[in-house]
């Protein structure tokens, strides 16, 4: 994604984009794939959330992703609102190998098309296509020594995947959602998924920000109904109206 | 097992013993534990004042002892406590009003005046030949019976059942290998976690354990624990849930109860005390795996630690980064100054390590609480792994049980940490001197006024070189005995200042690096800890001597002491060693502990 700089400073924004899905679907390595093209076997499960920032260059623009990578366990639920809030994208993952987990990312989808911004830019993301027989040469030889929870499921034969892509992608045709196959171990295609939310985000709802912590700074102090106009609202602060 | 004792009687019997015939406890296969328990000296300090008072009182204890040699010591935690009730005097007095010149040396066993004067002048050539010989170093060279043998695979895992690669019988002689496990059930008998094993292997001793529980439940006092073998279990009952730790490594009961606590704790953090009730008063079958789901690993690396041995955990109190008074007190204020509004407490921590905390002046922070918190950012890897900040809801149950607080944590060598980053510095780090900043506060809401204030705390400590000065003195580590008291020969040392509750402790680099030299070492803290922590007769001054090492335990209402050296080395070495440290604690009372942090 990273083009050549151009001479003219591109006009910079940021975006506000939270990761849901199941616990050990992936969210974390993903992020870690993005941020610092990394891959951690065995990682230990996010507590709470975390909050991580990288930039992606287009053609035009410069969209700087601020992250929240939250945690998937069932007792952080009640928190997700507060990530959501005011979030132009979200990336809902599901692990391809497990059929639980895109049940859980279609609560996701519905609960977000509820309660987040109406302007949205929902991604469904499959993960784990290195587990697969699509998931390229090295598929085959990973998929006994998966490092999730889920890995066991995976031995055997070689192919784990649980869930067509078919079905997956009629789902996200349906809902009007991206939708992308990855590999945060292998890498294929996850910036492809970042830069294809940074091309869906409408010009009209990005905000150019040069001061760092502006936007953030709106945008985490919650201004529950005020959810396109991102200036800041501090009076505004700690609604609990919201669904935690 | 009496190989060293010091006779305090010998005015009044014949018998005083030679030296050690060390050799002696070798011809006892069953003795496993070589921290003798004999080769003792109880000695009140305040008695040496009054010699006739503890005369022909350590007559009974040393045959007690002598008949409790053939029981493993590690089990007989509490042996060496002298079957008297010590007078509870006053023992503020310090050792150096006792010096030896005031009184007449070899009247009755004393630290202060050593007993050197007993020894042939055989020995004392011997042992000045030998006096270099380290803690344990004998037990690595020659050591069938040893317990710790399997300790290096302790922590290894029990391959999964679906690995048909081993056989059932395997795993379970695997899981039985365990020096040490932990268990966590309901009252109604699901497994909620266990350290080694898998639901399928754990599930029938879960049962068993449950069924021993309950069978003591109407009794007027409930199980608390029992022996099998060389093995001690502990049970502990918190409401809906059974704690139980089982162990082959010789802590008292009342340590492995502390350890089953801290669990519990962790338990707590997770779910809030309300929670956990109502979770089990609606249906006490209700399996807490589930709302648990994801801090397994936080409960194993909290285990793990105590196997491991865990000088925190054993004196209740935390160890800060060794710093100049100014320095701290830069760092505190560049802190405090960019306090905002819904910061509850602030803290800087260095690998595990205190460096700084602010705090309202009515609240602070209890050493357990940051126990949870110190184990989920240095131990677990569960924070760090990815860079980024982390927003972390958690529940302090020593500060209040029944609600959560939000913790911001970053490492100033994470990727957001910008403006500290010193890229040299930041590769190849571990976690032993990553820089951590925690704010917490009770408002779910404030992630982004914390992050400005840590982006603020960070321009301001990168600007005053405090960072620099932090990241050295967390490389430089702990400081080595050798530069505390030149020309001591004291191995390790720990000393707790009980009004901080914090703790300071000599390098265990290099006699004690390895895994099973440290657990060996920290194995004779426990015991010294129980011996000096007993309930009824607790001892203020221990010495100990055994084949394996010679050790020193003294409390005081200031401050409690424990020190290990070589086998050979003798009291009057260990007692001289001793005050250089205790003057140097003194000394840098300032440097190694927070005395009172930011109060705001």
């Amino acid at each position: 994604m990273e083009g050549p700089g151009n001479a003219a400073p591109k006009p910079s924004s940021s975006v506000k984009l939270v990761l849901l899905g199941e616990a050990a679907v992936g969210k974390s390595s993903l992020v870690l794939r993005f941020v610092n093209n990394d891959f951690q076997e065995n990682k230990e499960p996010t507590i709470g959330a975390a909050f991580l920032t990288q930039k992606c260059n287009l053609p035009t623009r410069t969209i700087k992703f601020e992250i929240w990578d939250t945690a998937g366990q069932e007792r952080f639920a009640s928190l997700a609102p507060m990530y959501y809030r005011n979030a132009q994208a979200a990336l809902v993952v599901y692990d391809l190998t497990k059929p639980t987990s895109l049940v859980k990312a279609k609560h996701w989808v519905a609960e977000l098309q509820r309660q987040a911004s109406p302007g949205i830019v929902i991604a469904l993301v499959g993960n784990k296509l290195d587990l697969t027989n699509d998931g390229g040469a090295d598929a085959g030889a990973d998929a006994g020594a998966a490092g999730d929870d889920e890995g066991a499921e995976g031995e055997g034969s070689g192919d784990a995947r649980k869930i067509p892509t078919e079905e997956a992608q009629a789902y996200a045709e349906e809902e009007g959602l991206l939708f992308f196959e990855t590999s945060a171990k292998t890498g294929h295609n996850v910036t492809d998924v970042f830069t294809a939310i940074a091309n869906a985000i409408p010009e009209t709802s990005l905000k150019s920000t040069r001061g760092p912590g502006g936007a953030a700074a709106a945008v985490g102090r919650g201004a529950d109904e005020q959810r396109v106009n991102l200036s800041g609202q501090r009076d505004n602060a700690a609604k609990e109206g919201c669904a935690c | 097992m009496s190989n060293s004792v010091v006779s305090p009687h010998e005015g009044d019997q014949d018998w005083v013993p030679p030296l050690p015939p060390r050799p002696a406890a070798i011809k006892n296969p069953s003795i496993e534990s070589k921290l003798a328990t004999t080769a003792v000296t109880p000695l009140d300090v305040q008695t040496l004042s009054f010699p006739d008072g503890s005369r022909g009182t350590f007559s009974a204890s040393d045959g007690a002892q002598d008949a409790t040699g053939l029981v493993p010591a590690s089990l007989a935690s509490g042996a060496a406590t002298p079957r008297r009730d010590i007078v509870d005097a006053e023992d503020s007095m310090s050792v150096m009003t006792l010096a030896p010149t005031m009184r007449p040396a070899g009247d009755i066993a004393s630290l202060l005046t050593g007993d050197l004067n007993r020894k042939s002048p055989a020995w004392n050539m011997l042992r000045s030949q030998s006096a270099t010989v380290l803690p344990f170093e004998a037990l690595q060279r020659t050591s069938a019976s040893d317990t710790l043998l399997g300790f290096s695979e302790e922590f290894d895992s029990i391959p999964a059942e679906s690995d048909s690669e081993i056989e059932d019988e395997d795993r379970a002689m695997l899981w039985k290998s365990k020096l040490k496990h932990y268990m966590i059930l309901s009252s109604a008998g699901k497994p909620i976690w266990s350290r080694h094993g898998d639901v399928s292997l754990i599930n029938s001793y879960m049962g068993v354990i449950q069924t021993i529980i309950s069978f003591y439940q109407d009794a007027r006092t409930p199980l608390s624990g029992f022996t099998a073998g060389n093995t001690r279990f502990v049970v502990s009952t918190e409401g809906p849930l059974y704690f139980v730790a089982i162990s082959r490594l010789g802590e008292s009961d009342s340590q492995l109860r502390g350890q089953l606590d801290a669990l519990y704790m962790q338990i707590l953090s997770t779910l809030t005390l309300p929670t956990l009730r109502n979770i089990f008063a609606n249906r006490p079958s209700s399996d807490l795996r589930k709302p648990l789901q994801g801090t397994e690993r936080l409960l194993s690396s909290l285990a793990d630690s105590f196997t491991k041995g865990s000088p925190s955990a054993l004196l209740g109190a935390l160890e800060c980064l060794k710093l100049r008074k100014s320095q701290r007190h830069a760092i505190n204020n560049a802190f405090l100054k960019q306090r905002t509004a819904n910061l509850l407490y602030g803290m800087i921590v260095a690998g595990g390590k205190l460096v700084s905390v602010i705090r309202p002046r009515r609240h602070s922070l209890h050493p357990s609480d940051l126990q949870l918190i110190f184990n989920m950012l240095f131990e677990s890897g569960g924070v760090n792994s990815a860079g980024g900040e982390n927003w972390i809801p958690l529940c302090l149950p020593a500060f209040n049980n029944s609600g959560y607080l939000y913790m911001y944590v970053s490492f100033f060598d994470g990727v957001s940490g910008a403006q500290a980053t010193d890229p040299a510095a930041a590769k190849g780090e571990s976690t032993s001197d990553e820089i951590a900043i925690v704010l917490i506060s009770p408002d779910k809401e404030s992630f982004f006024e914390l992050k400005q204030m840590r982006d603020a705390v960070a321009s301001a400590l990168a600007k005053n070189g405090c960072l620099a000065l932090i990241r050295a003195a967390a490389r430089a580590g702990r400081p080595a005995v050798a530069d505390i008291a030149p020309g001591s020969q004291i191995s390790h040392f720990l000393y707790k200042s009980r009004a901080n509750v914090q703790f300071s402790m000599s390098t265990l680099d290099p006699v004690f690096e390895a895994p099973v030299a440290r657990r060996r070492l920290m194995t004779l803290y426990h015991q010294l800890h129980a011996s000096v922590h007993a309930k009824h007769s607790p001892i203020r001054v221990l010495h100990a001597a055994s084949e394996e090492a010679t050790s020193l335990a003294w409390v005081t209402p200031v401050f409690e002491f424990f020190c290990v050296a070589g086998p050979n080395v003798s009291r009057g070495a260990v007692t001289q060693g001793t005050n250089k440290i205790l003057q140097w604690a003194k000394r840098e009372e300032e440097r190694i502990f927070i005395i009172g942090g930011g109060v705001f």
